[in-house]
């Protein structure tokens, strides 16, 4: 099979069978990519991890398109990237036509009032799960819980603030405080 | 003009979503909530529906909307911009400089970025959770919702010390979905 077809099928293929997202479709990517098809070692799999975990978007898709390139340039990382979106977007577009009006469907709509209560869980879960892997310096923790506050802040008050300026001062704050470890570092030396 | 206000919110969230699927649901929240296409109550709808379904919570959730606010071409171009971003990003550290993700100043970005993004993530959920069991028109607790979120949290946090990996976001989904039946109704 030529590869640009391999690829996109390959990657269909995890795009249609793996629910949950990101963490979760890593390592069916790395079962199938490392061990099955050689295409990637072990360590270009942690490499990509780490990629991942410095760039924004989802991490199928970073996955999708490292790998791609690196079997076939910027076609394999094309097919590789629509073959992981396409198997979804099919899906969610057939639900999207037919979702409101499933909804006005009595015993449907119920259900979906109990499922309202799960994600507000799954998202606190996500969240403590989080936290119980981050580094937890003085820094960081003011950081989580600065933030924490004022986007609780921003909720209750109904203020239209996005959240990306919350993050972008944190990132800035961030880096001045390595600039100022680094100055204090160069007068010690000095 | 519509399509231009999806192109313009799901790059945001494309390039703003450090940290997986769940990062990316407050910057979602953010983009349908300031141009009201969806209300909290439908988006919580969505994200259990990209839960149990296949392929990346994020573009699940653009294609929904981008579907739902300008139809196919709607859906198209949400999806394509919220993984542009990310594609272009390793395509360019692929092809140019693989040690560009090793460089200090961006890290020390990202170790502030990244607790950042879980406290966005905290307050989300505990927002989300104070918006179910409190209705705020009518500044008034909403008993039931209290009682099932006791239920459904007990449930999932405590099926991890009996099964080892515990319940799945799907299973608790699936059983949010029998006890909203069995409780609403009746």
């Amino acid at each position: 099979m030529p590869i640009l077809i391999e690829l996109f099928l390959t990657f269909a293929k995890i795009g249609l069978f793996t629910f949950g997202g990101g963490y979760a479709m890593l390592s069916i990517i790395e079962n199938i990519c490392v061990e099955r098809k050689n295409w990637i070692t072990h360590d270009e799999m942690m490499n990509i991890t780490v990629i991942a975990e410095s760039t924004p978007g989802p991490i199928a898709i970073n996955c999708a398109t490292y790998v791609g390139y690196k079997k076939a340039k910027l076609p394999g990382a094309i097919l590789a990237t629509l073959g992981v979106t396409i198997p979804s977007f099919v899906i969610i577009f057939v639900i999207s036509v037919f979702l409101e009006g499933f909804l006005e469907i009595t015993w449907i709509a119920n259900a979906f009032k109990g499922i309202k209560i799960a994600v507000g869980i799954l998202i606190l879960d996500a969240a403590i799960r989080m936290i119980r892997k981050m580094q937890k310096k003085a820094l960081q923790t003011g950081i989580l819980l600065a933030s924490f506050a004022l986007i609780m802040l921003i909720n209750v008050l109904k203020l239209h603030l996005s959240s990306i300026v919350v993050m972008l001062a944190a990132a800035l704050v961030s880096v001045a405080f390595f600039l100022a470890e680094k100055a204090r570092r160069k007068e010690g030396k000095a | 003009m519509i399509f231009l206000d999806l192109l313009i919110g799901f790059l945001e969230v494309g390039l703003f979503s450090f940290g997986g699927a769940y990062a990316a649901i407050p910057l979602i929240r953010d983009v349908v909530l300031a141009h009201g296409w969806l209300d909290d109550e439908m988006l919580s709808y969505m994200i259990a529906v990209s839960e149990s379904t296949p392929g990346p919570i994020m573009v699940n959730l653009a294609t929904y909307v981008g579907s739902n606010k300008g139809g196919l071409a709607g859906a198209l171009i949400a999806t394509t911009v919220v993984m542009l971003p990310a594609f272009l990003f390793i395509l360019f550290v692929m092809a140019f400089s693989k040690s560009l993700v090793k460089n200090p100043y961006l890290q020390a970005a990202l170790r502030g970025l990244k607790p950042c993004v879980i406290g966005v993530i905290l307050a989300t959920g505990v927002y989300m959770i104070i918006g179910n069991c409190y209705v705020m028109t009518k500044s008034s607790v909403d008993f039931t919702a209290v009682l099932i979120t006791c239920f459904l949290a007990l449930i999932y946090f405590g099926s991890r010390k009996v099964i080892k990996k515990g319940l799945s976001p799907i299973g608790l989904i699936c059983i949010a979905a029998l006890v909203g039946l069995s409780v609403y109704g009746i």
